[in-house]
């Protein structure tokens, strides 16, 4: 039996961004598509939320991607097989909402949102729906998990930016060329801000349903504090509970993006800390 | 030495807590009261009347054999006093700090109806540190195994109680919390300089000494659900719940969300649970302006603002009623006016207004006076007509919580008011749902550590008939 959150597997997918199984039966035990956890590094350490990529109930393992952003995300991404992380808590959140359709699905994954739009995408192809996968990278060697996407979707369209590979542009350059050929019902973006607004921008007119699992700063991730508040259709909500998905077109994304800015000093301090120390 | 007499004793002043000076303690978290010596205990021990039918114990919600015990205290029998409040209370040392008790068992005391009452709660503290200090603690004998295995969700005041009087019966406890550590409010909520970490830790080292099991960072409801612990996977033949109240209330009013506005449970959050009074040791930040505005005048608004001030903030606290309605315990607003706390009463904050990179920078209340008594009996403020506009970089919202609804929303039978609170049957703490008990604050909503530990004491007790089918409880969801 492997100890209380250890790695039991580590993966370098790229640069900077890691994929772990990490032993953690009370989280892994329950664990529903859309579903996250929160863990920590250190005793001393800062509790950050973290989407799950998949799970094995048996095993108590969950599966995660990180992408090296500030000092914890950087120091968990330097974590080792057999290392443990401090603590892991979940499964936190809702679970993402399911349906089955006429039309046609589409997940979209920018970053570590990939991992994050997996189980759901599994659960949608479980349901019978057509699936498409669309992945957003810069580069061709920045895609991430497209194999596992093409088991998962019927069908995967690449974006990047610089056009290495697939479609040269942005996710909503690739969705856009679908939405033409396709009756798109039901659609899930999870990944930077801007590219989640965007895609609600586009899918709004045409009344496409649309979810995007919102990255809000967190402490608790029970409901408990209201660092997580997002504004959805006029309303406080808190994200960590009564998301992480919402309706795209009714979330206020300047003011996630305005408030995810309340600690940047704060992290650029911490960031220099953990560079001094090494 | 010879009995005094009653005369004697009510020619006794009544000593006052030493305390740290304000401008000292306003740059450390250390406990502000610095507790009696062991003469003053004994003498202010001695003021007690050992009254024939004592108000004080029918004033506190666990009836402690008060008089008992400070006669203990009087004649010197230090481990035979706390033994006495250790046969009804299982967290002197808490309810010492705590405790209302000015409300409560000091309200009440003969003593007090001319000149001031026995200093019972600090008697409480001191007589429970000597015994911490001492190490004379004995693990009491826990009754023979009975095999019933009972699962207690939270680990705060009342989650706490319930386990020691559960394992005391001989029960098989199992502790489960949704954080990485133990303690509830206790932890943080209730800042340090009010009550030490040492003081909860030796409380829940013991619980681990007795036998009771601790499961950290799980979330019933979510990592799996009442009906998964009661049926055959975890086995469970009764649930204790104790997951407290936690859902912080807002002002709703403009600029809300603007950083540097802090719910007062996400501030004391950072810096009690996580540390972010010293970032970047400890790694979760906290950002916190020059002039802190706290809204409200409870507890939390107390704590919360002598928080901030020995962060090095100017601090003002708004209250919409005036100083006699602030909910806060009369020691705590005391000790905040000490601590160069500014107080605006008679103002509610209408708008925070931010500046452009969405900081705030400034806090419009209206000016307000009292009309007639709300249906809280507290007279109800009306606006004057008249606001103010003062500058405010930081401001933590400290208006009280409703009821976490993990549970309630994963547990559709348990039943539940219209404000989201349990429903728990007063004396048993049975909830609607068979074989689950409640008590504290997700039973009353917001209330007060001693009244968790009663509740969960009932609940308890009820809980031990259940599972031992005996007694009326046994019957409860026929
Ligand atoms: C529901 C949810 C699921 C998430 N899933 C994942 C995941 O699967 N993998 C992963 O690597 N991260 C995920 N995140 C983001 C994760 O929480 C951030 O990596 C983390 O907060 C950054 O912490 P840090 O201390 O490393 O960086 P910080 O020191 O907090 O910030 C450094 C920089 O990173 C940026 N940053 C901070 N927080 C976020 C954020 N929440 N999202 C994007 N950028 C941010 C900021 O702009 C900041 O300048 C998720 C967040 C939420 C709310
Ligand atoms: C700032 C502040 C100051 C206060 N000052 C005083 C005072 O001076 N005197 C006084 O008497 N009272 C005071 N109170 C009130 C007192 O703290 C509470 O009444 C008391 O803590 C309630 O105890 P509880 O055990 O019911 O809940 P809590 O103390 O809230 O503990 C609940 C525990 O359950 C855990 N939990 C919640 N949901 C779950 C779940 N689904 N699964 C697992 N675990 C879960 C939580 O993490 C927490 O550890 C204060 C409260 C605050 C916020
Ligand atoms: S527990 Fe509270 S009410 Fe009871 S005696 Fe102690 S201080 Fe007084
Ligand atoms: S009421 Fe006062 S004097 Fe009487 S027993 Fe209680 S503490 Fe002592
Ligand atoms: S993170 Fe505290 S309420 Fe969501």
């Amino acid at each position: 039996m492997p100890k209380l959150y250890e790695i039991v597997e580590k993966q370098d997918l790229v640069p900077g961004m890691a994929l772990f199984h990490v032993y953690a039966p009370m989280a892994a035990k329950n664990m529903k598509p859309g579903q996250f956890i929160i863990l920590r590094v250190s005793a001393n350490g800062e509790r950050i939320p973290i989407s799950i990529s998949g799970w094995d109930a048996e095993k108590g393992t969950v599966r995660i991607i990180i992408m090296a952003a500030g000092r914890t995300s950087t120091e968990a991404v330097a974590l080792k097989q057999g290392d443990c992380f401090q603590d892991v808590v979940g499964p936190l959140g809702e679970e993402t909402h399911v349906e089955k359709l006429k039309g046609t699905a589409v997940v979209i994954g920018g970053g570590y949102g990939t991992g994050a739009v997996m189980p759901p995408a599994r659960a949608m192809k479980a349901m019978g729906n057509r699936v498409v996968g669309i992945i957003g990278a810069r580069s061709k060697d920045l895609v991430l998990l497209e194999k596992e996407m093409r088991e998962v979707c019927d069908e995967v369209i690449v974006c990047t930016n610089d056009g290495s590979q697939g479609v040269k542009g942005f996710v909503t350059d690739g969705l856009a060329g679908l939405m033409e050929k396709e009756d798109v019902q039901w659609v899930l973006a999870v990944g930077p801000v801007p590219m989640m607004q965007a895609v609600g921008n586009m899918t709004k007119p045409k009344k496409v349903k649309t979810f995007v699992s919102l990255n809000a700063i967190m402490v608790d991730g029970t409901g408990m504090c209201g660092a997580c508040r997002v504004t959805v259709g006029g309303k406080t909500k808190f994200a960590c509970f009564h998301g992480p998905d919402f309706d795209a077109h009714e979330v206020n994304f300047e003011e996630l993006m305005l408030r995810q800015k309340m600690f940047v000093t704060q992290e650029k301090i911490a960031m220099e800390k953990l560079q001094e120390v090494k | 030495m010879a009995e005094l007499t009653p005369k004697e004793r009510m020619a006794i002043e009544r000593h006052p807590m030493p305390e740290q000076r304000p401008e000292d303690r306003v740059k450390n978290f250390d406990e502000v009261p610095l507790g009696f010596a062991q003469e003053v205990a004994m003498r202010e021990a001695a003021r007690c009347l050992d009254c024939k039918s004592p108000q004080c114990v029918e004033g506190c919600p666990v009836s402690i054999d008060i008089p008992g015990f400070l006669k203990l205290i009087e004649k010197g029998d230090f481990k035979g006093s706390v033994k006495k409040i250790r046969e009804t209370n299982f967290l002197p040392a808490i309810c010492g700090r705590v405790c209302p008790q000015d409300q409560q068992c000091e309200l009440v005391c003969i003593v007090g109806k001319r000149g001031k009452p026995v200093a019972i709660g600090s008697l409480e503290r001191w007589i429970s540190d000597y015994e911490r200090e001492n190490k004379i603690r004995e693990i009491p004998e826990v009754a023979a195994a009975t095999g019933k295995k009972i699962a207690v969700v939270g680990s705060g005041p009342a989650g706490m109680t319930a386990a020691y009087e559960i394992r005391k019966r001989g029960h098989d406890v199992t502790v489960f919390e949704a954080f990485h550590r133990g303690g509830g409010v206790l932890v943080y909520g209730i800042p340090r300089f009010r009550l030490p970490l040492s003081v909860i830790d030796e409380d829940l080292n013991f619980l681990e000494k007795m036998g009771v099991k601790f499961i950290y960072n799980t979330i019933v409801g979510k990592s799996m659900s009442l009906d998964d612990l009661l049926g055959s996977e975890w086995g469970f033949d009764a649930v204790f719940v104790g997951t407290g109240a936690g859902l912080p209330k807002m002002t709703g009013v403009p600029g809300e969300n603007l950083n540097g506005v802090y719910s007062a449970n996400e501030y004391l959050t950072r810096v009690y649970l996580m540390g972010a009074g010293n970032f970047p040791d400890n790694v979760t930040p906290l950002y916190q302006g020059k002039k802190v505005g706290i809204i409200g005048a409870g507890n939390t608004a107390m704590d919360a603002a002598r928080t901030a001030k020995r962060l090095g903030a100017d601090v003002t606290l708004y209250y919409r009623r005036s100083e006699e309605e602030a909910p806060a315990r009369t020691e705590e607003l005391h000790h905040a006016k000490e601590e160069f706390i500014n107080f605006k009463f008679l103002s509610n904050p209408v708008e925070f207004i931010g500046d452009d990179n969405f900081f705030i920078k400034q806090i419009k209340c209206d000016v307000m006076k009292l009309g007639e008594p709300d249906d809280s009996g507290r007279r109800k403020p009306e606006a004057t007509g008249e606001s103010f506009i003062d500058d405010c970089d930081t401001a933590i919202m400290a208006l009280g919580c409703d009821v976490n609804p993990i549970i309630p929303t994963s547990t559709p039978e348990i039943e539940v008011n219209k404000w989201g609170v349990v429903v728990a049957d007063p004396e048993t703490g049975a909830t609607s749902k068979k074989a689950v008990f409640a008590g504290g604050d997700l039973i009353t909503g917001g209330s007060t550590v001693i009244n968790a530990m009663g509740q969960a004491k009932r609940a308890a007790a009820a809980l031990h008939d259940f599972v031992m089918e005996q007694g009326n409880a046994f019957g409860y969801w026929k």
